[in-house]
């Protein structure tokens, strides 16, 4: 089962219709499975259009530009049911003449649509997906990572904390492999940067429901009694992807420490908070679109409808070939409101990027931190770089 | 000891004083909501007015007798009376108004409105709206054609500079530049608009007839990365020998030679500099640096920073005035 929403190619309002003919499109797809419905908070619940809604503003950004180069973008978004192998969308993608996909899925499912869209010479983004596999081992040709990855995260959160000299970290990690794979993020930012982990503790997931009446007692008394008798430490740091316990985790601790990781301070790609390098006007714009706030995952999706919109607007080409090549060249780059140039790694084609730390209310701080050097881009000091790299791009 | 130096501080203002004339400076404080007053016969703050909330473009009408100040979260452009230091007014800028520019007879402003892709025409006299031009994402920059017959505004996110006709209101060019354009200098002989490009890290010299890039200004500053050095205020002498370039986080001003277009020297500024004025003599140019809270005074002939003076919180723009 699909469900097909065409959006519409808004602007052109200023153009004849003589004029719509000689304008050249593109076409994008949007690829996704349904969002996940859980969260510990009931703010954190994702927006029926979460990531969507940036495609969609950057699709916008793209067309005002486009205006004047006679270039049109659209998006059209395809989505796959529980199960569903993609290849039948990716075929019905090709043959609406879309050559760039927008895929939010996991990383199965990503590898599955990747070798499905090599043969059709479709480009995919990849905006939902953090594994590091996808960068290092399971690294595909076709396939552009806009998303951060779990070692980019974990390590501009430690920079952070070793800039705090908050270097004694009690490490929880919950029991789901996506849990576990951040943990390992976590382990491998304390060793680099110089923490250490005093405790490991695992948060096994026992079931049962997320939102109950009177759970606030309950959760108080369990908090505290999990976090007792650990050796010293500076700050809890929780893994926890699958929402589990870390939200509980900030003010029930036995001992009094900050919380970080998946809850407390939190390192992301975007924040309804951050306010600078003209993010301002990126907030603004969205939230009078789409009455609510923006979230990584919309700024995912927009960062890479720009990268094609960019590439676009630079060779004046609306050639997915061209485009492609731009996009891979050592020419491209892209500002997207985090105070420097965003670009590709080489080598496995994720985007580099400076790294949000967000306290829930706040932009706390953002990575690299000052004095984490690099011989090519301090960016590069988050994450697998170019000589650990275990990817070979076919 | 302390005697000798007031001695020496009256000597020195006293040649200042004969030297750069009555200037007056403003400078706008985007986190203060102020202007501060800098007398340029002694380098001091002389008054701070309190305005609306994050100023930032500010300029002074022809006539000199008016500040213009664009305090984007108030939507609008406040007009103070330069004599009295008062708020008399205000101008309907259209929402969030960042930077503006004023066409040769100073009758009209046209302002960059960041958050609805728009240039908008105000009548300073009427203090009313004559005109809305549709540009691209993000509209910031804003130059005039030294005979008036064409607006550039830059757009930060379509990265491009619209030349627009001042008598239709029409865009009848697009020229692309590099990432984030963020101002526009025109030559006083029209011969070549500068357009700084703040995450591309250059300087587009345009050929404002052609319409077309000839050449980009690069800058290189060694043991800086280049992700830090991010041109944002474009100021060129009246006889186009000199340009000088505020090149953000790397807390330098470029000075690049006018006709060859090769950066001559990298000024140490404050922190963050952003926006330059020349005084009308073009003796001193002074540079916003918003993260150090201060201004430096640049002696234009020597290619020396003088004097810094402290300012309100995150300085960002500045204008003197012509006596």
């Amino acid at each position: 089962m699909r469900r097909l929403i065409l959006i519409l190619a808004i602007m052109l309002a200023p153009l004849t219709s003589s004029a719509i003919a000689q304008v050249n499109e593109v076409r994008i797809g949007y690829l996704r499975t349904p969002p996940p419905r859980e969260a510990l908070s009931l703010i954190d619940l994702p927006a029926e259009n979460d990531g969507l809604a940036g495609a969609e503003l950057a699709v916008a950004d793209n067309n005002t530009t486009g205006r004047f180069l006679k270039q049109a973008f659209l998006i059209e978004e395809t989505r796959l049911a529980d199960g569903e192998d993609p290849s039948q969308a990716v075929t019905a993608m090709a043959d609406r003449g879309i050559s760039f996909v927008i895929a939010d899925l996991d990383p199965d499912l990503l590898l599955k649509t990747a070798a499905a869209a090599q043969g059709r010479g479709i480009l995919l983004f990849n905006v939902g997906a953090a594994d590091d596999r996808l960068r290092e081992e399971d690294c595909r040709a076709n396939v552009i990572h806009v998303a951060p990855t779990r070692s980019m995260l974990a390590d501009a959160l430690a920079q952070y904390l070793v800039f705090k000299k908050w270097r004694k970290w009690f490490l929880v990690v919950g029991s789901h492999p996506k849990d576990v794979l951040y943990g390992d993020a976590l382990r491998r930012a304390a060793k680099r940067f110089g923490a250490q982990i005093v405790e490991e503790r695992i948060f096994e997931d026992t079931g049962g429901a997320r939102q109950t009446d009177s759970g606030v007692a309950q959760v108080q008394r369990k908090i505290a009694v999990f976090t007792q008798s650990v050796p010293a430490y500076d700050v809890l740091v929780a893994a926890d992807e699958s929402e589990v316990f870390a939200a509980y985790m900030p003010f029930r601790t036995w001992d009094a420490r900050p919380v970080a990781g998946s809850a407390g301070l939190v390192p992301t790609s975007w924040h309804a908070s951050h306010n600078q390098w003209a993010a301002l006007q990126m907030q603004s714009r969205f939230q009078k679109r789409f009455s609510r706030f923006m979230t990584a995952r919309d700024i995912q999706a927009w960062s890479a409808v720009r990268m094609v919109g960019e590439s676009a607007t630079r060779t004046a080409s609306t050639d997915p070939q061209t485009i492609t090549r731009y996009l891979k060249s050592p020419d491209f780059s892209l500002a997207a409101f985090k105070g420097q140039k965003l670009t590709l790694r080489d080598w496995n084609l994720q985007l580099r990027q400076p790294i949000l730390l967000a306290d829930g209310r706040m932009v706390v701080s953002v990575s690299p931190q000052e004095g984490f050097l690099h011989q090519v881009s301090e960016l590069d000091t988050l994450g697998f770089d170019r000589p650990e790299t275990k990817c070979k791009l076919k | 000891m302390q005697l000798r130096t007031v001695a020496l501080g009256a000597a020195l203002s006293t040649a200042f004083a004969c030297e750069a004339g009555a200037y007056t400076a403003y400078v706008s404080n985007e986190g203060a909501n102020t202007v501060s007053v800098i007398d340029m016969a002694n380098f001091s703050v002389i008054a701070t007015i309190k305005v609306g909330q994050r100023p930032r473009g500010i300029e002074l009408t022809k006539d000199g007798k008016h500040l213009l100040v664009a305090v984007g979260d108030d939507d609008t452009v406040e007009i103070v009376d330069t004599a009295t230091r008062e708020i008399v007014g205000t101008l309907p800028s259209g929402p969030d108004p960042e930077l503006f520019t004023q066409d040769p007879e100073g009758k009209l402003l046209y302002i960059a409105n960041e958050d609805d892709n728009l240039v908008t025409v105000v009548d300073i006299a009427k203090r009313a709206p004559v005109a809305e031009v549709q540009v691209g994402v993000e509209p910031e920059g804003m130059g005039m054609s030294p005979d008036g017959k064409i607006l550039v505004n830059t757009s930060e996110t379509t990265n491009m500079a619209h030349f627009i006709d001042t008598q239709t209101h029409e865009i009848v060019a697009n020229v692309l530049v590099d990432s984030r354009p963020r101002f526009a200098e025109f030559k006083k002989d029209g011969s070549e608009l500068w357009v700084s490009a703040e995450i591309g890290g250059t300087v587009s010299v345009i050929d404002p007839v052609k319409r077309e890039v000839t050449k980009k200004i690069t800058f290189e500053i060694p043991g800086l990365r280049a992700e830090s050095i991010q041109p944002v205020g474009v100021r060129i002498t009246k006889d186009g020998s000199k340009g000088f370039i505020a090149l953000g986080p790397a807390n330098r001003v470029a000075v690049v030679n006018g006709t060859t277009h090769a950066v001559e020297d990298y000024l140490l500024v404050g922190q963050r500099v952003w926006q330059l004025a020349f005084t009308p003599d073009e003796k001193y140019l002074l540079t916003t640096n918003g993260v150090s809270n201060d201004v430096s005074v640049v002696d234009v002939a020597a290619g020396k920073v003088i004097k810094t003076i402290q300012v309100g919180e995150l300085p960002w723009g500045v204008a003197v005035s012509n006596d």
